[in-house]
């Protein structure tokens, strides 16, 4: 007998363990910072807030193989897969049948599972009451709730993006009509795959995150808001906020009001946002988790970020560092829009353009001081050589260069908020910001 | 036949091979070069980096595979980044990092195999640029002096490269030049001390031609001899007497460069001729199209069949893409854009063809070379009675029977 309940106690004690949970150290000026303990299969696992999650495309950090992964430092605890570019796949994953993170050779990274790739936004029209699409190689994967959760069984991630309708924030002027159905269609979505994960053994240890949506309409955005948080749903995904920078800045208000509706002990993440003068804005509005394609669409331009985050140099440094920003800002703005294949992005006063004849002898490494692979090892030359003669390298070290350098911005944001001195770093940013 | 008709040669220049172990039956040897950038076990296969990368793999992934020795091209190099940059840069070592062993050749396979306007006379070889449309000549002067600056281990004589599909007086011409070419290189080569030149045996599928220019070239006092002016599109019959008849005439205790082979097949068979370093193209090329090299041939992974494929490319593959990853991963990942997957397979092949290497060469050291030459045919044809008539033949001509 007592050893019976010695086992029950043990198993509820393990349920309970896998219930992550969101602990924060600190609340500053809107900005939240603390863990999210007892992740993943095990439960032992954990995230730091603000944080980011490990862009990757089919499974894989782009350019990337394990080996060159692992040279980088602080890559995130946790990874973004898209279903975009796996839905295709999930009959294999489900012959499979040991989760998509042994598939892609990461079984001990964290998985998060978004409907869409950040970088290459699918064409609009296509979502019903019943069904969501997204684009793979093969074409378009219409889902219904139930093969949307039988795709999501095959890939077992620990978090993924409830099926939504993101189409509301599509268009340049949302009618309430539309914002309404987004909301209404949602939730839809929503009470569907949470009464299907129900009945589903192999999603027990996986976690659905809400998804708010509502335009640009407010009234809708509360709605969705209020209406998402009264669901068991593991975290909030903020949807339709991206943007130019200037769509960015009206739609802040709203940002702020919405997660004023949502509960504390939840991580809030938000998708297609990831420039660093944005993440500042979204973080100091409750916002805790940010995907990091940006370094990836940088390194496609064949561009290193370069930005400043050290917000308390030494004197020397920042002289130095003073005139070197000054300088980066004016050749911005002389220079003209980069063309770049598949990510029609202009490119930004964070970075540097490797290509520019200027880095043709230019012994340096891409940023004095740096610790990643490829500033250790390698100078700008080298990368100006394999930009100009189309070497695949260029990717790779650009990449390993690009994340580690965002993973340590992020790092220096928790930093920052630690110490009390997120107003300096952001004023840094902001002085950076073309 | 055996190693011990070969002639040693005469004179008194430090070696830069040490022999470890010779095949009783065959021409196989196994040994060690003494390079200024450490040691390198040979046969050795050395991958190509032309461009001083090896495409998507970095230096520490190179490394890490054991590879000690690999290519790089003066003629692109030559244009781009050009070698006062690579100078400034501390010669490509510096460059590109790389702590180990580079070898380069002259230029001259490509000035002819890529660029449709070049022309050779006594001089050199004249050609335009394709990025400037500018015209330059590469001379045996301007080669020697290009590789001073990337101040490679190994580099290569520039030689009047005809391919071996050619035949007529042009061949002949061809072959006494690469001599005269063979000492304007040496007299300009300023660095004999830091650089290893080794002399490019010419002479096309011509028995007689090729004779005499082993004869003169193994006159001269170089620390290597290449065997080249093959690989191209003669028939492997042909191919094989004349890499015989090279390594018949070429001095025991100097190194034998085979040109362009990289094929395992070919790999087992001219290490059996007497060969103990080769280069391709080969191994990284396919590896970027979706081909992974395995013991009994190559996995196209693209191809539908790979699709519930759950198994690593090679379980007896100890490379990481082997120890992580399996076909239907790799099949998925290379239906995508990200050329990860490009790089996973560049890893494999490159690792297949050092693993290959090295099996040859213990095999050698344990006095089991035929046994390893009839298992390798076993497992590539199904049958060792079943290898290419050419090889067999190549392989019965130094001893090894197949049967």
């Amino acid at each position: 007998m007592e050893l019976l309940n010695l086992m029950l106690f043990s198993y509820q004690d393990l349920e309970e363990s896998h219930r992550m949970k969101l602990s924060l150290t600190k609340v500053v000026n809107g900005c939240r910072l603390g863990k999210i303990k007892n992740l993943g299969k095990t439960g032992d696992r954990t995230m730091d807030v603000p944080g980011c999650l490990l862009y990757t495309k089919t499974g894989s950090a782009p350019h990337l193989t394990p080996h060159t992964l692992h040279n980088i430092h602080k890559v995130p605890a946790m990874a973004q897969l898209t279903l975009s570019s796996l839905a295709e796949h999930h009959e294999v994953l489900a012959e499979y049948k040991e989760g998509v993170g042994k598939f892609i050779g990461m079984p001990e990274s964290l998985l998060y599972c978004s409907l869409h790739d950040p970088v290459s936004p699918c064409p609009a029209g296509y979502v019903t009451n019943k069904s969501v699409s997204v684009w793979g190689v093969g074409g378009r994967v219409e889902m219904t709730v139930s093969k949307f959760m039988a795709i999501q069984q095959a890939l077992q991630p620990d978090w993924f993006q409830c099926l939504s309708d993101g189409e509301a924030s599509c268009a340049e002027a949302t009618s309430i009509k539309r914002a309404r159905k987004s909301v209404d269609r949602s939730l839809l979505f929503l009470d569907n795959c949470l009464r299907l994960q129900e009945e589903s053994e192999a999603l027990q240890r996986s976690t659905i995150i809400g998804v708010i949506e509502g335009g640009d309409v407010m009234e809708e955005r509360l709605r969705s808001a209020r209406e998402t948080a009264k669901r068991p749903v593991g975290g909030f995904l903020l949807d339709g906020f991206q943007g130019d920078p200037m769509t960015l800045e009206t739609r802040l208000h709203l940002l702020s009001s919405v997660t004023a509706e949502l509960p504390e002990d939840k991580p809030r993440l938000i998708c297609s946002v990831s420039r660093p003068d944005e993440v500042l804005e979204c973080i100091e509005r409750g916002v805790d988790l940010f995907e990091s394609f940006f370094p990836y669409q940088v390194t496609e331009r064949g561009c290193a970020l370069t930005f400043s985050f050290d917000y308390q140099p030494n004197p020397e440094e920042t002289l130095l560092q003073q005139n070197g920003t000054q300088e980066e800002i004016k050749y911005v703005h002389q220079t003209k829009k980069i063309k770049t294949t598949g990510c029609n992005q202009e490119m930004t006063s964070f970075e540097i353009n490797l290509k520019e004849k200027k880095y043709q002898g230019d012994f340096e490494p891409l940023v004095r001081g740096c610790s990643c692979y490829c500033c250790q090892n390698h100078t700008r030359a080298y990368i100006h050589h394999l930009l100009v003669t189309n070497e695949l390298l260029a990717g790779v070290l650009l990449m390993m260069h690009n994340f580690e350098h965002y993973f340590g911005f992020f790092h220096s944001i928790r930093e920052a908020l630690k110490n009390d001195r997120l107003a300096q770093l952001k004023e840094l940013i902001r002085r950076q910001a073309s | 036949m055996a190693a011990a008709a070969s002639p040693s040669s005469m004179e008194s220049a430090p070696r830069i091979m040490r022999l470890v172990a010779e095949c009783s039956r065959s021409r196989a040897r196994a040994g060690e070069l003494r390079l200024p950038h450490g040691p390198v076990a040979t046969p050795v296969f050395m991958p190509v980096g032309t461009q001083a990368t090896m495409k998507g793999i970095t230096a520490e992934q190179l490394d890490a595979l054991g590879c000690r020795i690999c290519l790089g091209n003066t003629y692109h190099l030559g244009l781009r980044p050009g070698p006062e940059l690579i100078q400034k840069a501390h010669g490509l070592h510096g460059f590109m990092n790389w702590p180990h062993n580079l070898l380069t050749d002259s230029g001259g396979f490509q000035m002819v195999s890529l660029v449709s306007l070049s022309e050779v006379t006594e001089e050199g070889v004249r050609f335009r640029s394709p990025y400037d449309g500018e015209e330059t000549l590469l001379s045996p002067e301007r080669s020697v002096e290009i590789q001073n600056a990337l101040g490679s281990d190994i580099i290569m004589q520039l030689d009047d490269v005809v391919s071996s599909t050619v035949t007529g007086p042009r061949v002949e011409e061809a072959m006494f030049r690469s001599i005269r070419w063979l000492d304007r290189c040496i007299a300009a080569h300023r660095r004999p001390d830091q650089q290893n030149l080794f002399a490019i045996i010419q002479g096309g599928l011509d028995a007689h031609l090729r004779a005499t220019c082993l004869e003169e070239m193994t006159k001269r006092d170089v620390p290597g001899f290449a065997i080249g002016g093959l690989s191209g599109g003669e028939s492997k019959n042909q191919f094989w007497r004349m890499v015989a008849l090279s390594t018949a005439r070429l001095p025991r205790d100097k190194p034998r460069y085979l040109m362009g082979v990289g094929y395992a097949t070919d790999l087992v068979v001219c290490v059996a001729l007497g060969c103990d370093m080769f280069d391709c193209v080969f191994p990284t090329r396919t590896a970027r199209f979706g081909s992974a090299l395995v013991p009994t041939g190559n996995l196209q992974l693209k191809k539908k069949q790979y699709e519930k494929d759950f198994r690593p490319i090679d379980p007896e593959c100890a490379c990481p893409t082997c120890q992580t990853h399996s076909r239907a991963f790799l099949h998925v990942l290379l239906h995508s854009d990200n050329t990860a997957a490009l790089h996973h397979l560049t890893v494999h092949n490159i690792a297949y063809q050092l693993q290959l290497m090295s099996a040859v060469r213990a095999s050698i050291v344990e006095k089991r070379f035929p046994d390893f030459v009839r298992h390798f045919m076993g497992t590539m044809y199904g049958d060792p009675t079943l290898c290419p008539t050419w090889a067999t033949e190549a392989l019965a001509s130094v001893g090894i029977t197949l049967a």
